[in-house]
């Protein structure tokens, strides 16, 4: 197993470098570059900028000083943001968004679970159809719809939560955006969970461990939930890095200084520095939490097995 | 195998006007049509009928294990209380305590998720209050009843390294584990091969034995009844036709279904071909050796050799059987042949050298050597009609045709197969297995080939839809000198249909020959065993 995952980190190598590489030039094929801005810096000045960056350096060469300073984890400087190196930037928003993920990914695993199995007992039931309408409301109704909703009624309205900022860290001021961000988690897991357990519940060890007189509680959890787990563990890598790195939508609206919103605002802006930071930090969160997917399911599924 | 006291028999199970119905898209379905069953102490009872007799939603419908669509009515009477109106903890003292029951799937029916100890010590605690080192004791006692080989190591062990024999054998251990006064064994023994089948049963002879519990059997197959049952239930259709003594029903059966089911045997041989006869296939020294594992960092691969050094020569006119147990590579001989497998040496088809002959030659030919698979209900698309599933192979190999023409020829197709020419405008699940089986060797057929490789094509069938599908098949080879490589694990089967014999064991051939000379003298300790599992278990020749 150790050496299973010790070849997965140095295959990780060689696929971190693809991406890098070809994320460094296709940015570089979109027109305009970090200091066209419409407010029009002076010629000389542009000119100063770009000469400082190394940007008037052919493109290759640009491309093995980008390698050489990430070797040495040096994201270098952003260019909009000039006060602050890549790194500070995601040193400070990063644990933020990370914050904020984790809960939401923590909540819609619990909940979306409880509500998937639920559901898969009452199979075409009330209970079933209740959560299936829930579950499709919550995947269809948009963020950026849930988040003003969350703010109107909550902050407005009823007072109980502040309508946005990070609070420094408070409690109350996560309660919203770990909400919006969770609930069409929550709806994705519970419709996952009810097709995995309406599965695993017409499997025949269950129909052995019924015919076997087992309690309700040892059919339901010991024997099909721990089966019926392993799409939610296939879905948790990928939705675990999309929502780790940060949510534009969420950030933006109830104004969190986290890293959601440096993707789009570092492409638009053509701040290389910090668009090459962002794909690097999203491709490592991916790779790693792809290999604890795979580590998980050796865990839960004693069939699978890497040597 | 029990001999209850015939002159008190206690009757502890009773089942009483008993209906199963489920409720379906097309309105309830009646599977079981208000039958009376009864189980004394320490008798063993067989329910035998084909599939969609409601044999086993019969048993099922006892236990509280229909399917959520499902309802029973009537009463399932266990000394005294009525199983279907029982609190659900009320049951579950009953079920795996009193009544158990053993499955027909020991690959699927253990948690692939647990160990084998886990699994047998929670009947043992939730029944019998012991702690965890009782239990455990326990445990190994019943793995030591059922004969698995060193208990110990095997408590830790997970289904998935045990053979389909020793998972049945755990199976048994678990609905034993609390000492019942029935076991239901709903057909135990029909997914494993044939000398596999002779121990369980031979396992079963004995705990009941040891145990005196009574034990139901659910079956299709009159050999394990023959031998086994002291009473017997034939059903059909929801309906149980006929009961009584085994060996009256045996001796002088009442029910034209029954005398259907004692006839359905395959019977007759198949003379060889002249030896001069034509060669059409012809493999020298075939092998096919599979890779497993390996890659980056991972280490050298595993080589699994299937198909170890096989020369085989298959003239016009003639089948031959290639007979073994699952594993023994005959499948993986069948497809090498076909070249639908990369493989290691010589192969011919008439005078032509296909070894090495890549998809685009192989392409023509492909029309002159049809296959045909096991399971009839996963080998036709369901999105497709049974006239485009039939004709598609036209497309490939006679593109000039007209539609017009596809369809006439997929209606003579459909004649020879013995199957009503407007079922080419209907869909796969509206037809039986067997009538599925028909349409599969109708789209073999079709293409017109010189040989045809089946691969099992009867073993997914009731007893009396075998036989229909040998005689179709007969009559197929006699009208068009078609050549079969006939693979199967059903001696009885291969015994009717095959001139020569090909016995395989762990990729290799163990025995070769005509046919009545391998059935009357196997050389091979192999074929013995195998004949003599066969004729103790699916023949009723010999008497209880």
């Amino acid at each position: 197993m150790l050496r299973y995952v010790f070849r997965r980190l140095l295959t990780a190598i060689p696929t971190l470098f693809v991406i890098v590489t070809m994320a460094f030039f296709l940015m570089r094929v979109a027109p305009g570059g970090p200091f066209n801005q419409e407010r029009g810096l002076s010629p000389e000045i542009k000119a100063n900028l770009e000469a400082q960056f190394g940007l008037n350096d052919p493109l290759w060469l640009q491309y093995v000083h980008y390698l050489g300073n990430l070797l040495r984890g040096n994201f270098g400087p952003s260019y909009n943001m000039p006060d602050f190196t890549v790194t500070e930037l995601f040193a400070k928003g990063l644990p933020i968004s990370v914050q904020l993920g984790a809960s939401a990914l923590i909540l819609a695993l619990l909940l979306g679970s409880v509500l998937g199995t639920i559901a898969a007992l009452n199979q075409n039931k009330l209970g079933d159809y209740t959560v299936i309408a829930l579950a499709t409301a919550g995947s269809t109704i948009p963020t950026f719809v849930i988040a003003p909703v969350i703010q109107l009624l909550f902050g407005l309205t009823w007072k109980l939560l502040p309508i946005g900022g990070w609070g420094d860290g408070a409690f109350i001021n996560k309660v919203g955006p770990v909400l919006t961000l969770a609930l069409p988690q929550i709806a994705i897991v519970a419709r996952l969970m009810r097709g995995s357990m309406i599965e695993s519940l017409r499997s025949h060890h269950i129909r052995t461990a019924r015919a076997l007189g087992l309690s309700d509680w040892s059919v339901v959890v010991k024997h099909a939930l721990r089966g019926a787990i392993l799409p939610i563990v296939s879905f948790t890598g990928p939705a675990a890095a999309a929502l780790l790195t940060g949510s534009v939508i969420v950030e933006t609206i109830f104004s969190i200084p986290g890293v959601g919103r440096y993707f789009v605002d570092a492409a638009l802006n053509r701040d290389y520095t910090l668009v090459m930071g962002t794909v690097v930090v999203i491709a490592i969160f991916t790779i790693v939490f792809n290999l604890i997917v795979d580590v998980m399911y050796a865990v839960v599924d004693p069939r699978v097995r890497y040597d | 195998m029990g001999t209850a006291d015939m002159a008190t028999p206690e009757t502890i199970l009773s089942v009483k006007d008993l209906r199963v119905r489920f409720r379906t898209l097309d309105g309830t379905v009646e599977a079981v049509k208000g039958i009376n069953i009864h189980v004394n102490a320490g008798e063993t009872v067989a329910v035998v009928g084909e599939s969609g007799s409601g044999k086993s939603q019969t048993m099922m419908a006892a236990m509280s294990l229909l399917a959520s669509n499902g309802e029973a009515t009537g009463s399932v009477d266990y000394r005294g209380r009525n199983l279907l109106t029982l609190s659900k903890s009320d049951l579950n003292k009953v079920r795996g305590a009193k009544i158990s029951m053993i499955f027909q799937e020991p690959m699927t029916s253990l948690d692939p998720l647990y160990s084998i100890g886990n699994q047998l010590i929670e009947p043992i605690r939730r029944h019998r209050g012991l702690n965890a080192a009782e239990a455990r004791e326990e445990a190994l006692k019943l793995l030591r009843l059922v004969h698995i080989p060193d208990p110990e190591r095997r408590m830790k062990s997970y289904p998935h390294e045990m053979s389909g024999g020793q998972r049945q054998r755990v199976m048994i251990a678990m609905a034993l584990a609390n000492d019942p006064d029935i076991l239901i064994a709903d057909e135990p023994t029909t997914a494993l091969d044939v000398t596999i089948q002779a121990q369980i049963l031979m396992l079963l002879a004995e705990l009941q034995r040891k145990l005196g519990m009574a034990i139901v059997f659910i079956t299709h197959d009159l050999g394990i009844v023959r031998r086994f049952a002291d009473r017997v239930y034939v059903m059909r259709q929801g309906e149980v036709v006929e009961e009584g003594e085994a060996g009256a029903i045996f001796a002088n059966p009442r029910h034209a279904y029954t005398k259907m089911l004692l006839a359905a045997e395959p019977t007759g041989s198949k003379a060889p071909p002249p030896a001069n006869a034509p060669v059409v296939l012809e493999g020298r020294h075939v092998e096919v050796t599979f890779r497993i594992g390996g890659g980056f960092l991972a280490g050298e691969p595993l080589m699994l050799r299937a198909v170890d050094d096989i020369s085989i020569r298959l003239q016009r006119n003639q089948t031959i059987g290639i007979v073994g147990e699952s594993g023994s590579g005959k499948s993986t001989l069948g497809r090498a042949l076909l070249r639908l497998l990369p493989s290691d040496g010589l192969i011919r088809f008439g005078d032509r050298d296909i070894s090495t002959a890549d998809r685009q030659a192989m392409r023509p030919l492909r029309r002159q050597m049809q296959l045909v698979f096991q399971d009839p209900f996963g080998s036709l698309s369901p999105r497709m009609t049974v006239g485009q599933v039939i004709t598609e192979g036209l497309l490939v190999h006679e593109p000039n045709l007209s539609g017009k023409q596809r369809d006439q020829r997929a209606v003579e197709a459909l004649l020879e197969v013995g199957l009503d020419p407007n079922a080419r405008n209907r869909y796969p699940h509206e037809f039986s297995g067997g009538q599925r089986q028909r349409i599969a060797i109708a789209r073999a057929m079709i293409l017109k080939p010189k040989m045809v490789v089946l691969d099992e094509p009867t073993s997914a069938l009731d007893r009396s839809v075998q036989k229909q599908i040998v005689e179709l098949l007969r009559k197929l080879q006699a009208d068009h000198e078609l050549s079969y490589l006939f693979i199967s694990h059903d001696l009885s089967v291969v015994r009717a249909m095959a001139d020569y014999i090909i016995v395989m064991k762990q990729g290799k051939i163990v025995e070769e020959g005509q046919t009545e000379a391998i059935f009357s003298n196997p050389q091979h300790v192999y074929t013995q065993t195998l004949m003599a599992a066969a004729i103790d278990v699916t023949r009723f020749r010999l008497s209880a």
